[in-house]
């Protein structure tokens, strides 16, 4: 066959480079047994989708956990998040916007 | 009541209405093989490698539509697990797999056959349980099920520690038998403006995936076609959906679809995507695949819209549900212009298939297949330049006729998944095609055809070569052959023979079209070898990466 196609790989799309500077707040309702979190962080790193911090606590009887992810926006987020409903442990999923309070006082913990 | 876990699970399983399961013990599995050795109801089929146990659930899975179980021990068990059930993943079949664990106290300890069987499992399978206290069976074993048949199907793991399995519980009754969940609600707004569109559209394409087998959606879909005169075209997993050769059928698209297929898709001005889900391989270069098209895409699982290309109209739903709303919304249209365009293209541009009349070339193989078999059948691939001939080739007619690995193109599924097959259907006649490089794969598991002395006749396309990898590098790579030529050729009729199957050569038959018949209408396992030229090539062919325009061949 032809050299031309010679220099054909698998066509790779790209990962974008850099997520913006756009901070999303995710929160997630979710069922709380070990392993939970390993669903989840699983989805992001696989994409290469940078999580900036992460918050657990279980709530009410402790049957449920929330868990607030802040994480840059790119234009993969919706899809994303999507991803993330999918998963049977996860109840529901709300999107805030990235100045939402509930990371504010934590700059503290991390000087 | 007051069992152990071991002994719930197989009664849970036999409330599921359960009567084959596929698997390899082990010592962490031992309770569960003792609680079965007391069940009446399930036939355990002892495979010779846990793949093969994966992959036979699996082909009895895609036969019936609904979940069927392997088993394996932990450790290496479960390891081996893992390509059959990533494998279930990715072409949405309904699969429990259930493994035996190290005892609770034991986890984390790297104790004798332990590995993190939940931790590895998680991206391949729909939902993933470790089981913690017998009592937790009853309602992790029901979700499993319940999981893996709801909405979009596929493989759920129950990994069960061995103290668990031996734990007495206590409970008052069992729980339900699980059903599937309703399908999501969807709008019905959406299903008029996908009419409008469709009335409205002069080159309108109809695209099936397996969701329309999965949704038991194709004669819904064959009407919709019908109604609106719409040329349709089939994925790989979706064969069968339509019949090849109905007037409408414009084939399998993609990499290896016919030059014709992929050329009126590319002139098309509507896509109807139903249960399909943009595969690289079947659309190639994103954005170049039907280029000037609106696209309707109706499916169940809501990720996957706008996921790969952008929906004019988007539906979650189960399909067989939107289209039941949408055909009485649908116009009866007759679109003569654009149907006497695709047949000139089909007749300027149809499946070249040289050798057809010599049934000792692959597409003449084929068909000399088909011509002893009826509809009836049930046909298996492994993975390679067999399967995609056979794709291209063979005259699938009825949905679920077709059982090959779409998604993750596993060599190795075709034999054990089409054992699965002949277990779930034991009337039928099961015919695998497979090449030597992916029989090689799960050869072993010729042992467990022998000892279940099944319907099932393997038509081993030999070219001593990783076909289409020796195509790829032929074609791609300056010829430099690597690694994909078998030096020293294989025995294969003294290997089935070896394990108490059947086989007969074509090669050097006088008559092969009559040892062929001979063969496939003799009950029983049989290998049925046939050496191929390894410098046929699969035509045509999209170079990986290019549009579906920039065919080969």
């Amino acid at each position: 066959m032809s050299e031309q196609n010679t220099n054909l790989s698998e066509f790779i799309p790209d990962v974008p480079e850099h997520a913006g500077f756009h901070k999303v707040v995710l929160e997630l309702g979710v069922a709380n047994h070990p392993g939970v979190m390993s669903h989840i962080c699983g989805l992001f790193a696989r994409r290469a989708f940078n999580v900036e911090g992460i918050l657990c606590m279980p709530v009410g009887g402790g049957d449920t956990s929330r868990i607030w992810l802040l994480i840059f926006e790119d234009e993969r987020l919706e899809k994303m998040i999507k991803q993330v409903e999918k998963l049977e442990d996860v109840l529901y999923v709300n999107k805030h916007d990235g100045e939402h309070p509930v990371f504010g006082r934590l700059d503290e913990f991390f000087q | 009541m007051q069992m152990t876990g071991a002994d719930l699970i197989v009664k849970l399983l036999e409330r599921q209405g359960i009567s084959t399961i596929a698997g390899v013990p082990g010592g962490a599995a031992l309770p569960m093989y003792d609680a079965l050795s007391k069940s009446e109801q399930i036939h355990h089929v002892l495979c010779r490698h846990e793949q093969g146990a994966g992959f036979i659930a699996q082909g009895m899975a895609r036969v019936s539509g609904r979940p069927e179980v392997c088993l394996a021990s932990s450790g290496p068990g479960a390891t081996n697990l893992v390509t059959a059930i990533a494998d279930a993943k990715l072409d949405s079949i309904p699969m429990i797999a259930l493994t035996g664990q190290v005892p609770l106290s034991m986890i984390g300890t790297d104790a004798f056959q332990e590995v993190d069987t939940y931790g590895l499992t998680i991206p391949i399978t729909k939902h993933n349980f470790l089981v913690r206290s017998a009592k937790d069976l009853l309602t992790v074993v029901p979700s499993a099920f319940r999981i893996a048949m709801s909405d979009r199907p596929g493989p759920v793991l129950i990994d069960v520690p061995k103290d668990v399995q031996n734990q007495m519980v206590s409970f008052e009754e069992f729980p339900d038998v699980v059903v599937p969940d309703t399908a999501p609600v969807f709008d019905i707004a959406a299903i008029e403006e996908a009419a409008k569109m469709i009335e409205a559209a002069e080159r309108p394409v109809l695209y099936l995936g397996g969701g329309v087998i999965h949704s038991g959606a194709a004669h819904m879909a064959v009407t919709l076609a019908e109604q609106s005169s719409l040329p349709t075209t089939m994925t790989l997993m979706a064969l069968g959906a339509m019949p090849m050769d109905h007037p409408l059928s414009i084939g399998m698209l993609g990499m290896h679809g016919a030059r014709y297929t992929n050329y009126v898709l590319e002139e098309a001005d509507l896509l109807i995507c139903v249960g399909a889900r943009f595969d690289d391989r079947a659309i190639g270069k994103t954005a170049e695949f039907c280029p000037n098209a609106k696209i309707i895409h109706i499916d169940i699982d809501r990720s996957e819209l706008h996921k790969v290309k952008n929906a004019n109209v988007a539906i979650a739903g189960d399909v067989g549900q939107v289209l039941s709303e949408l055909l009485p919304r649908v116009k009866p249209q007759l679109r003569k212009r654009w149907l006497s365009h695709v047949e000139s293209l089909k007749g300027r541009f149809p499946l070249a298939m040289p050798g057809v009349d010599d049934p000792r070339s692959p597409y003449g193989l084929i068909h000399a297949v088909a011509s002893c078999l009826d509809d009836s059948a049930i046909i298996t691939s492994d993975v390679g330049q067999h399967q995609m001939w056979v794709a291209q080739a063979y005259p699938f007619r009825r949905p679920r006729q077709w059982l090959n690995s779409g998604g993750l193109g596993t060599m190795g599924f075709g034999f054990p998944a089409a054992i699965g097959a002949a277990l779930a259907a034991p009337d039928r006649t099961v015919v695998c095609f497979s090449g030597d490089g992916s029989l090689k794969m799960n050869i072993q598991e010729m042992a467990t055809a022998a000892q279940e002395d099944v319907n099932v006749k393997i038509v081993l396309f030999n070219n001593q070569s990783l076909g289409l990898v020796h195509q790829q590098q032929s074609m791609f790579y300056g010829k430099r052959i690597m690694a994909s030529r078998y030096e020293r050729p294989t025995d294969f009729l003294k290997i089935a023979e070896g394990f108490g199957m059947r086989a007969v050569d074509l090669d050097p038959a006088a008559n092969p079209r009559a040892v062929l018949a001979e063969a496939l209408q003799t009950r029983g396992p049989c290998l049925i070898h046939a050496t191929i030229d390894p410098n046929e090539f699969v035509y045509p062919m999209v170079p990986p990466g290019a549009a579906n325009s920039e065919m080969i061949g």
